[in-house]
């Protein structure tokens, strides 16, 4: 138990540690800019006087050091500053989109984990059958396919031709909740097939992997069935790997929402830096990216974490 | 770019250690023919674009960003399939697509290789300090996710083709580097290398003549996947508005642009987005047989 924690203890201290140079490098990409923020903002009609002006009113006279930390210290406080496009404040900005962005990656989690689980058993159960190389093409394809691909093909079959669910996912911060999880159906269903593929392809991997093992095939010799073979000797074993490409995807999921969100014109966090992108609005996209950033290390931490909790070998150590 | 592509089939010969031999093109048709039928589907596939942007210019009725018509014409004698949002040619769009898009997603991954490739021989084989501080910084780079980190480096130097290129082949040399070294690694161990290291030879021997030619199989796969990646990656871009501009035909844009066609349940703008999948597909079924083919060669070894 002791070598397990002190791992856990320094993957955590990794992760906090990754988390200061990730915030590092995306405050200093803005000071790689030609030029700087003042610049940009003002354009052609910059003079002297006014640059000097503006810089004192963001603080951009003082070393770049202490503004790190300075902006460090006021994003921990949810303080991200105001947007340069409309000069709001970029925590208003962000606030109800956050929200909307999480809620439709859990949505997405919610379908594409188990129901990827229960598919791959199912193709390590039924291996080389019709079943088991339907998933393959499935996976293949579903990994090949721009996003947008799979979104449109869903929007033109399941809300053009056959109607059954809006082809815009509006939300407002007072939708009722089952009008939401209705709107946001379509999103959610191009997101579980793009991440469905890995962690099906994963689970049936690690499950084969496991039944050339010495014990597996002792259990074939007491005449266990091939289900039970599965669920109770090689699940057990195959955890690590199968919830580590889980925490991944779900990760991945919170990059994949940008372009699914831009294709439903879903109100979330992609929306907004994509829009503040092409704006060239600095602070919010850094204020996204952030918080973007975040949430990915902390779930790729989380993986790490897990697939060292739930390795049998760590347990038990010699 | 045509010069390097026209063969793409045939690096599974040519990556092999030795020299190609006089017979190495007869063997590689060989192994050619006996391949499963996914894989030639996807030789097809990948042929067939390289020719179209090869030959675009000759292939399409119009100019490539020529207004012949109309805003979103059906499909007719005119246009074989309809003109996009401000009347231009699709089908010639369609063919110019392959051009930019494929052509610039290969460049970008060449260059990619190039960084990624090098810098991980040379971490290998330097080892040390230099090794700790490469695979340090890598990691951090691959801590903030691919697609955020490319937006908000192309909010500060801008939207055009040469940042693109650079931006992405950068990020992606990160995964290429990683796997460069890790391969490496295991030839910096024998003997050769060592005999050459006391041979005296440079960095440059070592690094080109010595471990390139022994790490070429995985990397050759890899090459294909990073390409659709790659690919996959600008296309996206391109259809937030971000990656290939206009006027220029491109088929993440072209998505883009005509997506109101959808609405009335015309699939147009899925033929750009298709082309993309058609792509990737074909070159994940060359990267699974190739990968099948060099894993099986060291079994039989």
């Amino acid at each position: 138990m002791q070598a397990i924690l002190r791992l856990i203890m320094q993957r955590l201290g990794l992760g906090v540690l990754v988390l200061f140079a990730v915030s590092l490098i995306i405050f200093l990409g803005v000071e790689l800019l030609p030029g700087d923020l003042c610049q940009e903002l003002q354009g052609q009609s910059a003079t002297e006087s006014t640059i000097k002006v503006c810089r004192e009113e963001l603080g951009l006279d003082k070393p770049a050091a202490g503004r790190y930390l300075e902006w460090l210290g006021n994003i921990t406080q949810g303080d991200f500053g105001t947007s340069m496009a409309n000069g709001r404040e970029i925590s208003d900005l962000i606030g109800v989109r956050l929200y909307n962005t999480f809620f439709l990656a859990m949505v997405a989690a919610v379908i594409a984990v188990p129901l990827s689980l229960v598919l791959g058993l199912l193709a390590a159960l039924y291996r080389n059958s019709w079943f088991d190389r339907l998933i393959n093409i499935f996976t293949l394809s579903s990994i090949s396919f721009p996003e947008f691909f799979v979104a449109y093909i869903l929007m033109l079959v399941f809300s053009i031709t056959l109607g059954w669910f809006p082809s815009l996912s509006n939300v407002s911060p007072d939708t009722p909740f089952g009008e939401r999880l209705y709107s946001v159906f379509l999103p959610a269903l191009t997101l579980t097939l793009v991440v469905m593929a890995h962690m099906m392809r994963m689970t049936r991997a690690a499950i084969i992997n496991l039944m050339a093992s010495p014990y597996i095939e002792m259990a074939q010799f007491k005449g266990m069935s091939r289900s039970r073979i599965i669920l109770r000797h090689a699940l057990p074993n195959a955890w690590a790997p199968i919830v580590n490409v889980v925490a991944i995807n779900l990760a991945y999921l919170i990059v994949g929402v940008v372009i699914v969100e831009v294709v439903f014109v879903y109100p979330g966090l992609g929306q907004l830096i994509v829009d503040s992108v092409q704006k060239r609005d600095i602070p919010v996209v850094q204020a996204c990216s952030i918080i973007f950033a975040a949430t990915y290390v902390i779930l790729n931490l989380t993986a790490d974490i897990l697939s060292i909790a739930t390795n049998p070998r760590l347990l038990h150590p010699r | 770019m045509s010069s390097e592509n026209t063969h793409p089939t045939s690096l599974s010969a040519d990556a092999l250690p030795p020299p190609p031999r006089p017979g190495a093109f007869n063997a590689a048709m060989r192994e050619l023919w006996k391949a499963p039928i996914t894989a030639k589907f996807g030789i097809i596939v990948v042929l067939c674009y390289i020719f179209i942007a090869i030959f675009a210019p000759w292939l399409t009725p119009y100019g490539e960003s020529e207004i012949v018509g109309d805003p979103f014409d059906l499909w007719g004698d005119d246009f074989m399939l309809g003109t996009d949002n401000l009347g231009r040619d699709m089908l010639t769009r369609l063919l110019y697509g392959a051009r930019n898009t494929v052509g610039i997603a290969f460049v970008t991954t060449c260059l990619a290789f190039l960084i990624g490739g090098v810098m991980g021989i040379v971490a290998a084989i330097t080892g040390g300090w230099a090794d700790q501080i490469m695979s340090r910084v890598v990691d951090i780079l691959m801590a903030i996710p691919a697609l955020i980190f490319s937006l908000l480096l192309l909010t500060i130097f801008g939207t055009s083709i040469p940042v693109l290129i650079v931006i992405i082949a950068v990020l992606d040399s990160t995964r290429v580097f990683r796997l460069t070294r890790a391969v490496s690694l295991n030839v910096v161990v024998m003997d050769y290398v060592e005999a050459a290291r006391l041979r005296g030879e440079g960095m440059g021997w070592i690094t080109l003549r010595e471990v390139l030619p022994n790490i070429m199989p995985p990397l050759v796969a890899e090459f294909g996947l990073r390409f659709c990646f790659v690919f996959l990656t600008i296309a996206s871009l391109s259809f937030l508005g971000l990656g290939i501009q206009p006027p220029m035909a491109d088929w993440g844009s072209m998505v883009r642009d005509n997506a109101t066609l959808i609405t009335y349940g015309d699939i147009t703008p899925l033929l750009p987005a298709g082309a993309i999948a058609l792509l990737t597909v074909g070159i994940n079924f060359i990267v699974d047989w190739f990968l099948q083919k060099t894993s099986g060669l060291k079994d039989g070894q």
